[in-house]
């Protein structure tokens, strides 16, 4: 085996088993990059882009989305998620929407993945599976450095799970244009009314997907006064002191992106903007 | 050496590549289709734009022997026999090739919008040509060319 073409994951997990050089290419939008610039040379390849049970969406009760579902398919069905159907929206252009898989993201792990702060504010949880079993991992636990998670060789991401949290949520990314960006800082809020829970969380301000639980804490206070079900502006002092409190959680640091006061300054904006939006969702 | 089994513009191809080869690569230097261009090999450029089973993608990022059995169109496969394509038509008439670099990825973008959206506005154009690149045009006869090419495939 050179280049495998996996009919389902059962056939993908032995076929990565059975080679320890072997690696898994889905959309092929992060790794034939590398392979094409000669960065990495995988000894053996298992494709997964066509596993249909990959593919699938479903949400009886909690959501499941599968690791083989392409950001243009996450456009036509959101899993429930706003926040996913904008940051998918964002994600590169048509060709790399209609190839890149959300799996792909979450393997992949740069802190500037776009579809990841939106499965922390989710507290989505990674369902991975080799040829040893099942394991979940909650997503809080995924990400342990820039580019680098908790993932066995051997095993695939099958899917990200996360209960409903209904309609107020957004992400937010900032970039030089509007397509084909790489973010130099995004933001995902999720306010889950039924739970009485704020989920923020930043992308491309720190090493890893960073949460922000002061800011978090700060909202629900707010939330509790406005009336969680309620669509109600807070007020602007409000959302400015949200916004300082998101942009203290952030690790930023100066890069060719970007500098570490710009992502500073745009995180305390776009947090300000995104729960003044969210408030008045229903 | 992999074996693989491509459908390439209608016609049943078989071919063996190396591991890592791009099907960019298969189609301009195994198979004798150079219409799709390599300008950067990562994605941002939108010049090797090809349909693969109907999806529109860049073909410097599919591993050819990963594609085995999948429905590859070129723009090799628009026009035939010296007459061209409403689409590629509308770019000569809308003087929207300079170089010629970026159109052939630009037509097969063009024609994937058109197929599925006959009368795109034009914010629904710029959305569908953002994945390419014109180092030439300035894009603003390039926008004409697909509402040329949208009113000459759907006679208004
Ligand atoms: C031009 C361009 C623009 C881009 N723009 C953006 C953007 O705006 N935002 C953004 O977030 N990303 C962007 N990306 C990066 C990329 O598209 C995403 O990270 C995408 O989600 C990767 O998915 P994929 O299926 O293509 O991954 P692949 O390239 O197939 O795989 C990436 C890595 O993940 C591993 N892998 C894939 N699937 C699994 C699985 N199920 N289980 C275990 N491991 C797996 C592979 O082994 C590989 O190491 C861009 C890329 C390009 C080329
Ligand atoms: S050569 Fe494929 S996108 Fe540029
Ligand atoms: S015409 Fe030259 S790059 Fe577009």
């Amino acid at each position: 085996m050179a280049v495998h073409v996996a009919r389902d994951v059962d056939d993908a997990t032995r076929a990565v088993a059975v080679d320890e050089r072997a690696e898994l290419i889905a959309g092929g939008t992060d790794l034939m990059v590398e392979i094409n610039f000669g960065r990495r040379r995988p000894g053996a390849l298992v494709a997964i882009d066509r596993v249909q049970e990959l593919r699938g969406i479903s949400r009886s009760g909690r959501v499941r989305v599968g690791a083989g579902v392409t950001y243009t398919q996450l456009l036509a069905d959101d899993a429930g998620s706003a926040a996913l159907r904008e940051a998918s929206r964002s994600v590169g252009s048509p060709q790399i929407r209609n190839a890149g898989t959300i799996g792909g993201n979450i393997a992949t792990s740069s802190p500037a993945g776009d579809a990841l702060p939106v499965l922390a504010a989710l507290e989505a949880t990674i369902v991975v599976r080799s040829v040893r079993g099942e394991r979940r991992v909650p997503f809080a636990e995924w990400m342990t450095g820039p580019k680098r998670n908790g993932r066995a060789r051997d095993e695939i991401i099958v899917a990200a799970e996360w209960e409903s949290a209904g309609p107020k949520q957004t992400f937010m990314k900032v970039g030089t244009r509007n397509a084909m960006v790489i973010a130099v800082a995004s933001l995902a809020l999720v306010v889950d009314a039924s739970r009485r829970r704020v989920g923020v969380a930043l992308g491309s301000c720190g090493p890893t997907i960073l949460r922000a639980d002061r800011a978090q804490s700060f909202a629900a206070g707010v939330l509790d006064e406005l009336g969680w079900e309620r669509q109600a502006a807070p007020t602007e002092t409000a959302c400015a002191e949200f916004g300082a409190l998101v942009a203290s959680a952030a690790r930023p640091i100066d890069d060719v992106r970007g500098t570490a006061a710009y992502r500073s300054h745009v995180l305390s904006v776009m947090a300000a903007r995104a729960l003044a939006r969210v408030a008045v969702l229903g | 050496m992999n074996d693989v089994r491509l459908r390439v513009n209608g016609v049943a191809r078989q071919t063996a590549v190396p591991d890592h080869e791009s099907l960019l690569t298969t189609l301009r230097e195994r198979l004798g289709l150079p219409g799709s261009k390599n300008a950067c090999e990562q994605g941002e450029c939108g010049s090797c734009s090809v349909l693969m089973d109907s999806e529109l993608v860049c073909s410097c990022l599919v591993l050819t022997a990963g594609a085995d059995g999948r429905a590859i169109e070129t723009v090799e496969s628009l026009g035939a026999d010296g007459v061209l394509h409403p689409v590629q038509q509308a770019f000569v008439d809308a003087g929207a090739v300079q170089c010629g670099f970026c159109t052939p990825g630009l037509i097969v973008a063009a024609y994937a919008l058109l197929r599925e959206n006959p009368e795109p506005s034009d914010l629904e154009v710029r959305e569908a040509l953002s994945g390419n690149l014109c180092r030439c045009t300035g894009y603003g006869t390039i926008l004409a060319a697909v509402q040329r090419a949208s009113r000459a495939m759907y006679r208004r």
